[in-house]
């Protein structure tokens, strides 16, 4: 399955999926040493987003979360690529200074966590390789 | 996004690694709000300045690229950093937080940015004119330069103004666009509203309204006859924090009113409303406030001639900031207030304020004229509030 959606920041990369349909806001929510999701009663608390195929609707909360997006990719802890249903700023400019894959305008609710995927960040699709997981 | 091809260039990274990332964030912010062109802007306003704020992760950011080569192209100056930065000791600043804090207004400086460390640029001469495109963060200076100035900027974030101020550029999109600062709400203010408290309270009781909004309505304010500068730049700091409001019309204050006629859809805001909010402001109780600070946004010169009136010859018993501006504090230095304010055990924190300063922990109840002093008070350090006119705030710190 191949989902068509926008470039906001290009790189190619193949992962695996974490997936939430709430919004996250990284400043405050997301530990920079760790990758863990610290937002509390997210439904996401606990799990890491270093290595993964993060995707989310779109990020909420203050603009100084660009930078823990820009922390997480020095400490190694960044995700793989980021998807979104719509990207925001905060989102977008963390990708973009930390050097992440970005895509938005994807259908969302088609992916689950746990598939593999492949991001093709540059031409704005998305692969699902491993269709038993949807 | 059509660029010209000096932008195209910028993108390509002719121009270096610095100014390629800056034209990088602005192309995707472009593409995200469907803007078809950039804008030239003559004036930008950097935010994200304070250590508390940044972190090391924002630090490093701002040292590659200044690193990278990045230097400013246009007027740009900066935002309260977490310390009064000629006075960090008297403050009670941790070293090491001072010497991080430094590196960060190195790096500004190197890439051209001048060190104001304000949140009112419009007070000292980073004053756009009206219909002047600018790229602004620090959202009540956007609000005041979009609503009283009628210079057009979208609300930045840090990072977005910062490549703005390297490129001389930003996406036309959003309040540069003419269709998009027309009112689209009118607010029917039955009271009349005056002091920067009653203007804060306003805010707030809009912002409120406006906060769960999408898209963000742009309100029409009708029942307000005057406002003095100081009451504007209340009014913006707290519409902008409770509401996330980038431009409010007020006929016969603000300079683009006259050009609209109020918008059909009505709210009606009554005494019960302003009491309401004002009281969520109010939760002290039984205990002590041990922190007095105005200045949130900074003082102008007139509040602080204000403050000098009202301590002269007294002492205050609490803990007092004074967040002002180097420019205004020069001039206080220079009129005798200075002295007046600090004989009186009141202490100068300039370059900073209530809202960035590294304190939390240090106090428990904050007293303060300003309703967007009180969100952050609670927000980012726990601390009760007790919202209060002006001068009874002085009176509090005498108490």
């Amino acid at each position: 399955m191949k989902l068509r959606g926008r470039t906001i920041f290009p790189g190619c990369v193949k992962g695996e999926a974490l997936v939430t349909l709430q919004g996250i806001s990284f400043f405050g929510g997301v530990d920079p040493a760790t990758g863990e999701i610290v937002e509390k009663g997210h439904e996401l608390e606990g799990k890491s987003v270093a290595g993964k195929v993060l995707v989310f609707p779109s990020g909420k909360g203050s603009t100084v979360g660009s930078y823990t997006l820009y922390r997480l990719k020095k400490n190694g802890m960044a995700p793989l690529a980021v998807i979104n249903a719509e990207c925001e700023t905060i989102t977008a400019v963390g990708c973009i200074i930390a050097e992440i894959p970005c895509i938005d305008r994807i259908p969302i609710n088609r992916l689950q966590t746990g598939c593999s995927v492949v991001v093709d960040a540059r031409h704005g699709e998305v692969e699902v390789i491993d269709a038993t997981r949807e | 996004m059509k660029l010209t091809a000096e932008e195209q260039d910028m993108l390509q990274g002719a121009y270096g690694r610095a100014v390629q990332k800056a034209m990088q964030i602005l192309v995707a912010l472009g593409t995200i709000y469907e803007a078809e062109a950039m804008v030239a802007v003559s004036s930008v306003q950097v935010a994200g300045v304070s250590y508390d704020n940044l972190g090391e992760a924002g630090l490093e950011f701002l040292e590659e690229m200044a690193g990278g080569g990045g230097k400013v192209r246009v007027l740009t100056t900066l935002n309260p950093a977490g310390m009064d930065i000629e006075n960090w000791q008297a403050m009670g600043i941790d070293p090491v937080f001072a010497a991080q804090q430094q590196r960060v207004i190195d790096a500004f400086t190197r890439m051209g940015i001048i060190p104001t460390c304000s949140c009112t640029p419009y007070l000292f001469g980073n004053t756009p004119l009206f219909g002047e495109h600018i790229a602004w963060s620090e959202s009540s200076a956007v609000c005041y330069a979009n609503s009283v100035l009628g210079a057009r900027s979208n609300r930045e974030g840090g990072p977005s103004a910062l490549a703005a101020a390297i490129t001389g550029r930003t996406p036309c999109y959003g309040f540069h666009l003419e269709q998009k600062r027309y009112p689209t709400i009118t607010f029917d203010i039955k009271v009349p509203i005056s002091g920067t408290y009653a203007f804060g309270v306003l805010g707030k009781v809009v912002g409120d309204w406006m906060e769960s909004c999408s898209p963000k309505p742009v309100p029409y304010l009708m029942g307000v006859s005057s406002a003095s500068l100081e009451e504007l730049k209340s009014l913006s700091a707290s519409i902008a924090t409770y509401g996330g409001a980038a431009l409010f019309h007020i006929p016969g204050v603000t300079p683009e009113a006259s050009c609209f006629s109020p918008p059909e859809e009505k709210i009606v805001i009554t005494r019960d409303d302003l009491a309401r909010a004002a009281e969520s402001l109010n939760d002290v109780g039984e205990e002590q406030v041990d922190f007095i600070s105005l200045g949130c946004p900074h003082l102008s010169l007139r509040e602080v001639a204000r403050i000098a009136e009202l301590l002269a010859g007294r002492r205050v018993r609490k803990t007092f900031w004074i967040t002002t501006s180097r420019p205004v504090k020069r001039i206080a230095d220079s009129m005798g207030y200075t002295r007046v304010i600090e004989e009186a055990g009141a202490i100068f924190a300039v370059d900073t304020c209530c809202v960035v300063a590294p304190i939390k922990g240090r106090f428990r109840a904050l007293a303060t004229d300003s309703a967007k002093a009180c969100f952050y008070a609670t927000a980012k350090n726990g601390f009760k509030t007790r919202l209060l006119p002006f001068d009874r705030v002085v009176e509090e710190a005498l108490l």
